[in-house]
């Protein structure tokens, strides 16, 4: 314990050094100290994960119903080591990403992490609040760090405003959990009955409104695709990778303080992670903003997350134990995965911004020639976010499919919900393996579709190592799933408790699977590898000269002949376009001989085109009413203050 | 690791260039042709494989590792289907998962190296193919499920083993149900009519052929081989749902399974003849069809 405690005031020391030592090196030092804490502070993470211990401190504090009570389980081990890993790799990224620019966001970043490993690691609700506080504040002011900007200075209110619901919903049920014992520490929650406090439908509606805005649930989700591309991209990394999360964690500590979870939770798991996932995936696929189209990837994600836990759900409802395991298995599994492939593909995008100044896909193209590091990376994370193998993703949507397949009985009553969540997670497979051959194939394949994409150059090694160190991670997870396997045993053993009898059957199950596919994998490398041996041996002495590619003989190909993101991804989002409502500005050219015409189409969140702003905007209406009050005149404001002074005195003469 | 196994994916490797020769016989047929010879596909395999590359200059290795990736995936995916009741060399819980994703895989290499040219009807051609893939998928696993949920069975090997109760009675309805929508999923993912033509070499009506527009010699052979390797992995898969019998004697068995996919390569055959491809905004329509077909299969089996 005293290493996190450590890495803590560490953390925030070393974020504070950028306030106060306005010197050209002190984001260096800032950095080498956030990377030293995240060092120091994984290794009771990866203690605690490795042998299933816990431990616990607690501190004198004088806030009422506040304790610092600070702990690490295997839970939150679990959601420790990624937070460390991808915010130290982040904060290397950033060095070079920032160029010296906004020293001051070091304070702020420094906060953020140290924020998230509060919030992870609280077993007091007022000290659970207060790191969740303090990191949405933070990344708000890391998503407003171009202020100038009026589109981040947006994204920032949006944010703000979306995690300030969350956080009303988490106050009532915190409230409501401290009711009966009137303590706010975790410890106290446990065994409670829900006839003591509240409903536990009431608890669940808080619990799933709450942090499932955090973790961008749709229709929650509308700040991601705002905030992500906003905030720097190493912030993006760090936001969509690891902060996202801290909502699925609070959804698997405090959901099973509700008690014996009904099967109606599975069900509405699996509906929230077909909508998030299905529409999340559809929406990434109408984007040309590289990095909106990621942000949106997240959404689709936290649906993967979200079935898994349904189908967990499911099984722990109906008694069904490997359903159980293999359904929060992948899940849990999914997070890491996520945090792996999604941080990989935000530094990518951030590369690609840093070194073309665009991140309009349709404006780039060929870059893989000239960053080769950066484009195979990217590729990496392209391929392990569409679930294929070799790589990490593809493990933990297996062992959400085997959930499902397992599930399968002719008499069972969950045999509806898990078919329709192992078909959901078919076509969200399949739409983001179409949307991720368009990002990389039309921004890093092809030729440059502009002067940005031409003069492109390969970045630095503090941004090429922690790409490639995700690349790596991708990889290992997908080749040694086994290994994942063992990591997620004691997160599991602590969730289902009452299941530990036969967690270890199930598992052994699980992993002669997945051990096959490790062999598979191994396999498919070596057959791979192989043919490229023979390719070099045998053939590429052969090539019979180069050409252009073929045109139909047309003699002057140019590259705006291309086919662009938007046409590659059209067929898609037209068969889709009652959900998507995409809108279309100009037309193409008409006649015979179509004179110059122009055409934009664009793919606005249809949840905040069509729900939130009419809402707000009535409300805006309903509140302007109350504008007579204020009209800026000191002496009436008195006049208000004295007015409601009587008021209230009045009212206390009444009831003495 | 059980010998007939191996003959089996040793059948696999050598035998399915025929299946796209007696396809192409049974067309001349019925076009009252005399046609090629069946060993024809073998001829233009060692050709191409003889021949030298010419590569674009827009390319890269992506534009190289598609073809050699991709057939090694294929190769990699008859590891994992049994035939004519022996089992396959790889065998576990969800090896189907792991198939219909190497599928994926090798579609996604596939769809890269097409747009590694920079031309616009590589493009195109990759953006069909990544929308038709991208419905087959659901449909796929909802068949899956269907056979699944009949047996219990979560791997191929068990699904389709002697002892699987696949074949128990009144199981006829649902199994055809579904073997219509792996029929269909067989001709739309081997590019077939009536989803694709590959035959004609218009660029702007393609999906597949498209794609590999600008692959030339031992990559084009590639491509070639592994769209044979395709073929017969899916047609096994066709074929066990079709034949989910078993006489008890390994050989006749296989014997059996061999002349019941040369009767399939006929029968996409004699589809291609009697039909025409449909219109490109049909094809979503034909496949969603498919997926009800199975998901009607699947509220039959929980029914029984």
């Amino acid at each position: 314990m005293i290493l996190l405690w450590t890495s803590l005031v560490l953390m925030i020391f070393s974020g504070g050094l950028s306030l106060f030592r306005r010197h050209p090196s002190s984001p260096r030092w800032s950095v080498a100290g956030l990377v030293t804490a995240c060092l120091i502070g994984i290794v009771p993470a990866v203690h605690s994960l490795w042998t299933g211990a816990s431990s616990e401190t607690r501190l004198p504090w004088n806030i009422p119903g506040g304790a610092c009570h600070l702990g690490i389980d295997p839970l939150t081990a679990f959601f420790l080591i990624p937070i460390f890993l991808l915010s130290s790799l982040a904060a290397v990224y950033g060095l070079e990403y920032l160029q010296g620019k906004q020293p001051v966001s070091w304070f702020f970043y420094g906060l953020l992490v140290a924020a998230m490993v509060v919030t992870v690691s609280a077993r007091n609700g007022i000290l659970f609040l207060m790191g969740w506080e303090i990191m949405t504040l933070s990344s708000f002011f890391l998503v407003t760090a171009e202020h100038e900007k009026r589109e981040a200075r947006q994204a920032g209110w949006t944010y703000l405003v979306a995690a300030h619901i969350g956080t009303a919903f988490l106050l009532v049920l915190f409230l409501l959990l401290s009711r009966s014992s009137g303590s706010m520490d975790f410890d106290s929650f446990k065994g409670l009955s829900p006839s003591e406090t509240a409903p536990a439908w009431l608890l669940f509606v808080c619990a799933v409104i709450g942090f499932g805005t955090k973790a961008g649930f749709m229709p929650l989700h509308i700040w991601l695709p705002e905030a992500h591309p906003a905030a720097p991209s190493h912030v993006s990394a760090v936001m969509s990778g690891v902060m996202i999360k801290t909502g699925i964690y609070g959804l698997l500590r405090f959901l099973f303080y509700l008690g014996a979870p009904s099967p109606w939770w599975g069900w509405t798991f699996i509906g929230i992670g077909l909508t998030s996932g299905v529409i999340g995936v559809l929406f990434a696929l109408a984007q040309h903003d590289l990095k909106r189209l990621l942000a949106y990837h997240s959404v689709e994600n936290i649906g993967i997350i979200a079935l898994g836990m349904g189908v967990g759900f499911l099984g722990l409802s109906g008694g069904s134990t490997p359903l159980a395991v293999l359904g929060f298995g992948g899940a849990v599994l999914h997070v890491l995965n996520h945090a792996l492939f999604k941080g990989l593909l935000f530094l990518g995008a951030g590369a690609v911004l840093h070194s073309t100044h665009t991140k309009d896909i349709d404006h780039l193209g060929g870059l893989l020639k000239k960053m080769p590091w950066t484009g195979i990376s990217f590729l990496v994370g392209a391929v392990a976010i569409s679930g294929l193998p070799p790589f990490n993703g593809f493990i933990s949507e297996f062992m959400i499919y085997l959930g499902c397949f397992k599930g399968l009985s002719p008499v069972h009553p969950s045999t509806g919900p898990l078919i329709a969540a192992m078909t959901g997670l078919a076509l969200i497979g399949g739409l983001a393996a179409a949307c991720f051959s368009k990002a990389f194939g039309i921004v890093f394949l092809g030729e440059p579709r502009s002067a940005h994409a031409a003069g492109a150059h390969e970045v630095g090694m503090p941004m090429k190592f922690p790409m490639m160190f995700l690349a790596g991670g991708c990889l290992l997870i997908g080749i040694f799933p086994t290994l994942a396997l063992r990591a997620i045993k004691h997160p599991l053993a602590q969730l289902i408790p009452n299941l530990a009898v036969t967690l270890n059957d199930d598992l052994s199950m699980a992993e002669r699977a997945l051990s096959m596919i490790s062999w598979s994998a191994g396999a498919l490398i070596g057959l791979i590898l192989l043919f490229a041996l023979g390719y070099r041996l045998f053939w590429r002495g052969r090539r019979g000269g180069s050409a252009p590619t073929w045109d139909c003989g047309y003699a002057f190909p140019s590259a705006r002949m291309q086919y662009t993101a938007s046409s590659f991804a059209q067929p898609l989002t037209d068969l889709f376009s009652p959900l998507l409502r995409s809108e279309q500005i100009g037309s193409p050219g008409k006649d015979l001989f179509p004179k110059d015409s122009h055409l934009v189409t664009e793919t606005p969140d249809v949840f905040w085109k069509e729900f939130y702003r009419p809402v707000l905007h009535r409300i805006q209406n309903l509140l302007a009413r109350g504008r007579i009050l204020q009209h800026g005149r000191l002496q009436l404001y008195v006049f208000y203050i004295v007015i409601t002074l009587i008021a209230v005195f009045l009212l206390e003469m009444r009831n003495p | 690791m059980n010998p007939s196994s191996l003959l089996c994916l040793l059948a696999a490797w050598t035998l399915s260039p025929l299946l796209l020769g007696i396809i192409n016989r049974t067309k001349a047929v019925f076009a009252g042709r005399r046609g090629s010879p069946l060993l024809q596909p073998y001829h233009d395999l060692l050709k191409l494989f003889r021949k030298d590359l010419v590569i674009s200059r827009t390319t890269t290795w992506v534009f190289v590792a598609g073809p050699l990736a991709g057939c090694a995936i294929l190769g990699m995916s008859t590891f994992l289907i049994p035939f004519g009741g022996s089992p396959s060399i790889l065998r576990f819980s969800g090896d189907m998962i792991l198939f219909a994703y190497l599928l994926g895989l090798a579609r996604f290499m596939t769809v890269l190296a097409a747009l590694d040219t920079g031309s616009s009807f590589e493009g195109m051609g990759a953006s069909r193919e990544v929308q038709f893939s991208a419905l087959a998928e659901p449909t796929l696993f909802l068949a899956l499920a269907g056979l699944t949920l009949s047996t219990g069975e979560l791997s191929l090997s068990g699904l389709f083993s002697a002892n699987s109760t696949l074949h128990r009675g009144g199981m006829a309805v649902p199994l055809a149900l579904i073997a219509v929508a792996l029929f269909i999923l067989f001709l739309a993912e081997n590019a077939r009519i009536p989803v694709d033509d590959p035959n004609t070499h218009l660029e702007l009506t393609m999906i597949h052929e498209v794609m590999v527009l600008d692959h030339s010699g031992p990559l084009l052979g590639l491509i070639q081989y592994g769209a044979a390797l395709k073929l017969w992995v899916l047609g096994a898969i066709l074929w066990n749902t079709l034949w989910p019998f078993s006489t008890g004697h390994n050989g006749a068995d296989a014997g059996i399974a061999l002349v019941g996919m040369m009767g399939l390569a006929v029968g996409v055959g004699v589809v291609e003849s009697v039909m025409a491809r449909l219109r490109l905004l049909r094809v979503p329509a034909l496949l969603t069809g498919a997926g009800a077909l199975a998901l009607i299969s699947l509220i039959f089996i929980a029914r029984l």
